[in-house]
């Protein structure tokens, strides 16, 4: 019986000690990620019956180079090892990863976690790699001068934490011997490497060597340009076809419904609503796995750093920092996972700065949007023997977005002038070959936080807008369209007034409410509120695209797509926000200078392209 | 003198790490960098520096390299090593 109480580990280590590989070894998908309450530091949890039936509970935290906490990140990993914090229980067991190959600076950690006087055990991870560059530890000395249990793991490799699991299940905590924490930490650490560590060179020729290439002024920037460039074609390219099978078989199960269903409202909010609206979300699935999927091995592999180190000197003149660069890029497909990833930005400024400008990164919800009205109003045609005029439009609305999201950065930066330095101090760990288990479990949990927005969010939007679309319902002697007798149809006429500057029509104000919720939903929008408004059946059946481009002026199509550049029209990146920087001032700060800067250029847009055309 | 000062691939060994004045508190960077390992007698060297303005500094330190900017690599003083067989 007392063997099968469950045991509470947590996983501690410096940053890059292959931690979170060994955890997803240990725990496979059994995990749990959620946040600590109150703030933005994720939380994983797993578990893992061990031989014996005991259960094992792991909790992976942060990583962390010391206990004096200089990131919100290290203050959440030492309140809970220390049972600080409320909502959790303080660990009955530390498991103290350190990277085999750079002991010298994982052992002063683990010296200072020994200090706290709790049941530990040493994992030496990644011994495979050490052993290839001729790095020799001798365990069981390493074991007596700390005192406390130390093992081998190979966290790629299946089995490789056998003698970890063996050391978890037994019955007894290993017991600490008492240490005086007075001691010169580095000093001991040499002791300790002098005993027990023969170490031939001091870093491996590789890292060298691809290091002199890849951190290279010219070579360095150019591979990093060359990455990128790929990244974003295999986004678009490999994406289509299973887009287009997400496409089909949306439209099929809406068919399917529909020969169902008695002809009514109620069909259409299914077919036209909840149907037509999830699909046209889940569609961007596969983008956003292709993109991760990049993003993960190159953070997998050591290379991010790499990139970080490259810009860092751009992006702090414009008032970001080179850890801003993995954000930023991860906006590119969606900002929720990006202001997410702001996580790894310590300085809370920098972090601000860069969490304030993600959601003016061209998203992926901004394409449908970009593609129907570009479709609709941009001729195609070749501009110099060379260009896709249309493919022009689409990459000035992405530069016009990078541009004012240096510019925006860098106000800010005057801003707040005259605070102290923000440090960098970034490790470059050495390269290594992602593992397709870890590479697996990041994709999974990505996937499963863009499918949550999807359940929620648009859901509800769907059913508010054919609730305003439908209600009240015209009176029995009405001439014109009902929409114009609904609640969507005043707000939108009413609304007109206000956007008539920015030459946005009413149908374009309706669309707006409920494309608040996600930008894409603005697509389905246009499409519902110009069926419902015709009169005839034959208008509604024409194409959104056809009936736009005669619908609208050109001018009113390019203000509409500047708006995007800007507009806040997200309200899960809007939720987010007030979630990362827990602050409702933050979000609103946000959603107010976004509005207001969308507002003005989709004015000087149409005043300007008014008058020229 | 200083580490942002080391020529590119120059090796040197740590001696001291400075606090800048700060204004009611500690220089938590000149902590960072001695939790890092930047303390006296540690061998260092100026691997590579960044595309542009030669920002921010690669430091190979021990098995670890960091990215450091050079207000960071100013507080760290260093005294110059003759090239070692590496």
């Amino acid at each position: 019986m007392n063997a099968l109480v469950e045991r509470h580990v947590a996983l501690v280590g410096n940053p890059n000690c292959g931690k979170t590989a060994l955890f997803n070894l240990l725990t496979g998908s059994r995990q749990k990620v959620a946040n600590y309450a109150g703030v933005t530091v994720e939380r994983k949890e797993g578990r893992f019956v061990a031989p014996s039936g005991r259960t094992v509970r792991v909790l992976d935290l942060p990583g962390a180079y010391s206990l004096q906490a200089a990131s919100l990140d290290e203050a959440i990993t030492f309140d809970v090892i220390s049972g600080r914090r409320a909502d959790e229980l303080a660990p009955e067991l530390l498991v103290c990863v350190v990277d085999a190959t750079n002991l010298r600076l994982h052992l002063r950690f683990v010296l200072e976690l020994l200090a706290l006087g709790k049941p530990t055990i040493v994992a030496v991870n990644l011994m495979d790699v050490a052993r290839r560059r001729g790095i020799e530890i001798d365990l069981p000395r390493l074991q007596q001068e700390l005192g406390v249990p130390v093992v081998d793991t190979v966290a790629v490799k299946h089995g490789g934490a056998q003698a970890l699991i063996d050391l978890l299940d037994r019955q007894e905590l290993p017991r600490l011997p008492p240490i005086s924490v007075s001691v010169d930490l580095h000093q001991r650490v040499r002791t300790l490497l002098a005993a027990a560590v023969r170490m031939p060179t001091q870093t491996a020729r590789i890292d060298d060597a691809l290091d002199r290439w890849l951190l290279h002024p010219v070579a360095g920037l150019l591979t990093l340009a060359v990455i990128m460039f790929l990244i974003f074609q295999a986004v678009y390219a490999w994406a289509t076809p299973l887009m287009d099978l997400i496409d089909a078989g949306t439209a099929a199960i809406g068919e399917w419904v529909a020969a169902r269903l008695p002809e009514g409202p109620l069909a259409g909010l299914l077919v036209d609503g909840i149907i037509a609206g999830t699909g046209g979300v889940i569609v961007f699935l596969p983008q956003i796995l292709i993109l991760f999927a990049f993003i993960l091995a190159l953070e997998e592999s050591g290379y991010l750093p790499r990139a970080a180190f490259l810009l860092d000197r751009m992006m702090s003149s414009a008032g970001l920092s080179g850890r801003s660069f993995i954000p930023l890029l991860s906006s590119f497909a969606c900002a929720i996972p990006g202001i997410m990833a702001t996580r790894s930005i310590q300085d809370p400024r920098d972090r601000l700065a860069t969490i304030l400008v993600a959601p003016l990164m061209t998203c992926s919800a901004r394409l449908p949007v970009y593609a129907l009205l570009i479709a609709a109003f941009i001729p195609q045609q070749t501009v110099w023997g060379l260009f896709n005029l249309q493919g022009l439009v689409l990459f000035g609305l992405y530069f016009a977005a990078v541009l004012s999201a240096l510019l925006v950065a860098w106000v800010m930066k005057q801003w707040r002038r005259g605070s102290d330095e923000h440090p960098l101090m970034l490790e470059l760990p050495s390269y290594r070959l992602p593992h397709w288990r870890d590479l697996l479990i990041g994709l999974w949990e990505r996937a499963v936080i863009f499918l949550k927005r999807v359940g929620g969010i648009i859901l509800a939007s769907t059913v508010l807008l054919w609730f305003l679309l439908n209600f009240p319902a015209a009176p029995a002697d009405a001439t014109g369209p009902a929409i114009d007798y609904s609640f969507a149809g005043r707000i939108g006429h009413a609304m007109a007034v206000v956007f008539a500057p920015l030459g946005f029509t009413w149908q374009i104000c309706i669309a707006l409410i409920p494309g608040l919720a996600a930008r894409e939903v603005a697509v389905a929008s246009l499409a519902t509120v110009y069926a419902v408004a015709a009169v005839d059946e034959e208008a509604a059946a024409e194409a959104l695209g056809s009936l736009i481009s005669s619908d609208w002026s050109l001018a009113t199509a390019l203000s509409l797509l500047v708006w995007y550049i800007y507009a806040p029209m997200c309200l899960s990146t809007l939720a987010t926000i007030k979630r990362e920087t827990n602050s409702l001032r933050q979000m609103g700060f946000a959603t107010a200078y976004l509005f207001g800067l969308a507002y003005v250029a989709s004015l000087i847009t149409y005043q300007l392209a008014s008058r020229l055309t | 003198m200083r580490l942002d000062s080391l020529p590119l691939g120059q090796s040197a060994v740590v001696v001291s790490v400075e606090d800048r004045p700060q204004v009611g508190s500690t220089d938590v960077i000149a902590r960072r960098l001695r939790e890092l390992g930047f303390v006296p007698g540690e061998p260092v060297r100026l691997a590579a520096w960044g595309p542009i303005g030669a920002d921010p500094l690669l430091i190979q330190i021990g098995f670890t390299r960091f990215a450091l900017r050079r207000s960071e690599a100013a507080r760290v003083v260093v005294s110059p090593q003759a090239e070692s067989a590496a």
